[in-house]
C-alpha cells in the first residue's frame, strides 16, 4: 500500500485509450525556475557558429547528470535537484506508480531545446518529423515518458505535438515521418511547470520555433521493474455488473470506464478503428489483471468458440 | 522525375520549368470519397515549405473533393489480406493517396 495520490480508473481508462495524461502547471515555479538555472544559460545566436555547435555547447554545460540506463530511478537524480523534487511530487510519483509499478528503471533522459530562427542562419528551421520513440515495441506492458515544461510554451514556439490514440500501433520510429497532419493532434501549449505522461507508443514530435526565444522540454523515460498490473486507486474501479446495449442505443450513455474506452480519435480509419477497440481492451484487461474484461462485446464476440 | 527537369520556352518568351507538386491523403477506408484522416503536401516549386504540424484541419474533406480541384491520383495503397495471427495488429495508415499538381515556374 501506498500513501501517494494514485490514478483514478477514469484516468488510467483515459491514459488506456488515448495513451497520455496531461498535467498543467502542477510544478511549483521555485523548482521551475531552480531547473532553468541549473540547465544554464543558452548563448546567443553566433554568425560563426552552427547550431549544432550551440547546442552542443548547451548539452555538455547543462547540469544534467549522465546517468546509466537501467538505474533505478530513485537514484538517477541527486537529493535536491529540480528534477528529483520534480519526481518526489506526491501527484508526480503517484502517477509514475500508478502507471509502471513501484520502483521504476531509469531509461533515458534528454534536454530538448528547440532554437528560434535566429539560430539557423543558412540552415532550414523545420518541424521533427512525427515518430514513436525507440523501436518496434510488440509488448503489451510500456514504458512512460514524461515531458517536462519549465517555462510557458505558446503555439508560436513548436510546443511537443503528438496523436491521441496511436500508442497501440506497432511501428518502426520515424517511419511514419511522412504522415505531416492526422486529425486530432495536439500541439503542446502550456502553462509553466506542466507535465505530459506519454504511453511509450504515443506518436509524437517537436514543432518548429517560430518565436523569438528558444523552447526547452526535459525528458525522462522509465520502465516497470515490477508489475503494472492493479497499480492504480482501485477503490474508484466499479465493478462491471453487464454489457452495455451497442449499436441501437437510444441516449448518451453515462460516464464509465466503457464509454472512456469505447471513444474513437478523429483520426481512426472506419475498419482499425476497431481494432483499436479491441487493443485497447486487451490492454485494460493486461492494468486491471482481469482476463475476462470486456467492453461493447468486441472481445467476447470474438472468442466464443461455439464449442460448449 | 524526368518531368520535373523540363525546361522550355513559354509564349512570352521566358523560359518556363515544370515542377511537381505532391499531396498525400489518407482517407478513412479504400474509397477515394471516404473522409481524410491524415495528409501530406510536397512542394517541388520550393515557394512553400510544408512540414509536420504545419496545419490542423485537411486541405480537402476526401479524395474526390482533391480531384474536383485538378488533382491528378497516381497512386493508391493496396487492399491486403491479413497476416495469420497478425489480424488484429495495427501499424501504418492503410489508405493512402497519392495526388500530383504540375505547376509551370520560371526557369
Amino acid at each position: 500500500m501506498t500513501d501517494l495520490p494514485l490514478l483514478t480508473a477514469s484516468q488510467m481508462a483515459s491514459f488506456t485509450a488515448r495513451g497520455f495524461l496531461r498535467f498543467d502547471g502542477v510544478v511549483p515555479q521555485d523548482i521551475n525556475t531552480q531547473f532553468l538555472a541549473e540547465m544554464g544559460d543558452i548563448a546567443s545566436p553566433q554568425p560563426d557558429s552552427t547550431l549544432r555547435q550551440a547546442y552542443g555547447r548547451l548539452l555538455a554545460e547543462a547540469g544534467v547528470p549522465e546517468v546509466a540506463a537501467g538505474t533505478a530511478l530513485a537514484r538517477a537524480y541527486p537529493q535536491g535537484c529540480a528534477v528529483n523534487r520534480m519526481l518526489e511530487l506526491p501527484l508526480v510519483a503517484g502517477a509514475i506508480c500508478s502507471l509502471v509499478g513501484e520502483a521504476p528503471t531509469f531509461d533515458h533522459h534528454f534536454l530538448h531545446v528547440t532554437f528560434p530562427p535566429a539560430y539557423h542562419a543558412g540552415g532550414e528551421s523545420v518541424s521533427q518529423h512525427t515518430h514513436q520513440d525507440s523501436t518496434i515495441d510488440p509488448r503489451t506492458a510500456f514504458d512512460v515518458q514524461i515531458m517536462y515544461y519549465p517555462h510557458a510554451v505558446t503555439r508560436e514556439m513548436g510546443g511537443t505535438r503528438f496523436i491521441p490514440g496511436t500508442h497501440l500501433r506497432k511501428v518502426s520510429e520515424v517511419a511514419l515521418g511522412r504522415y505531416q497532419n492526422i486529425c486530432g493532434q495536439q500541439h503542446m501549449v502550456c502553462e509553466a511547470g506542466t507535465l505530459l505522461f506519454l504511453h511509450s507508443g504515443v506518436w509524437h514530435g517537436g514543432g518548429v520555433n517560430l518565436a523569438e526565444r528558444t523552447r526547452t522540454m526535459f525528458k525522462i523515460r522509465m520502465n516497470p521493474s515490477q508489475s503494472q498490473v492493479r497499480k492504480f486507486d482501485l477503490s474508484t474501479l466499479q465493478p462491471q455488473s453487464a454489457q452495455r446495449p451497442i449499436f441501437y442505443v437510444k441516449s448518451q450513455p453515462p460516464e464509465s470506464v466503457e464509454e472512456i474506452l469505447m471513444t474513437p480519435e478523429p483520426w481512426f480509419e472506419q475498419d482499425t478503428g476497431r481494432l483499436e477497440m479491441v487493443n485497447r481492451i486487451k490492454l485494460w484487461r493486461y492494468l486491471t489483471g482481469d482476463p475476462t474484461y470486456d467492453a461493447d462485446y468486441w472481445l467476447t464476440r470474438l472468442e466464443n468458440q461455439a464449442s460448449a | 522525375m524526368i518531368v520535373a527537369n523540363l525546361a522550355r520556352q513559354s509564349g512570352t518568351g521566358t523560359r518556363q520549368m515544370t515542377r511537381q507538386k505532391v499531396l498525400v491523403l489518407y482517407l478513412a477506408n479504400s474509397a477515394l470519397d471516404a473522409p481524410t484522416v491524415a495528409w501530406a503536401v510536397y512542394d517541388g516549386t520550393g515557394e512553400t515549405r510544408p512540414m509536420a504540424g504545419d496545419t490542423d484541419t485537411p486541405p480537402y474533406r476526401t479524395g474526390v473533393d482533391a480531384l474536383k480541384d485538378g488533382w491528378r491520383l497516381f497512386q493508391a495503397s493496396q487492399i491486403l489480406p491479413h497476416q495469420r495471427g497478425a489480424e488484429f495488429d495495427v501499424s501504418y495508415l492503410k489508405y493512402e493517396f497519392f495526388f500530383e499538381r504540375l505547376v509551370e515556374v520560371a526557369a
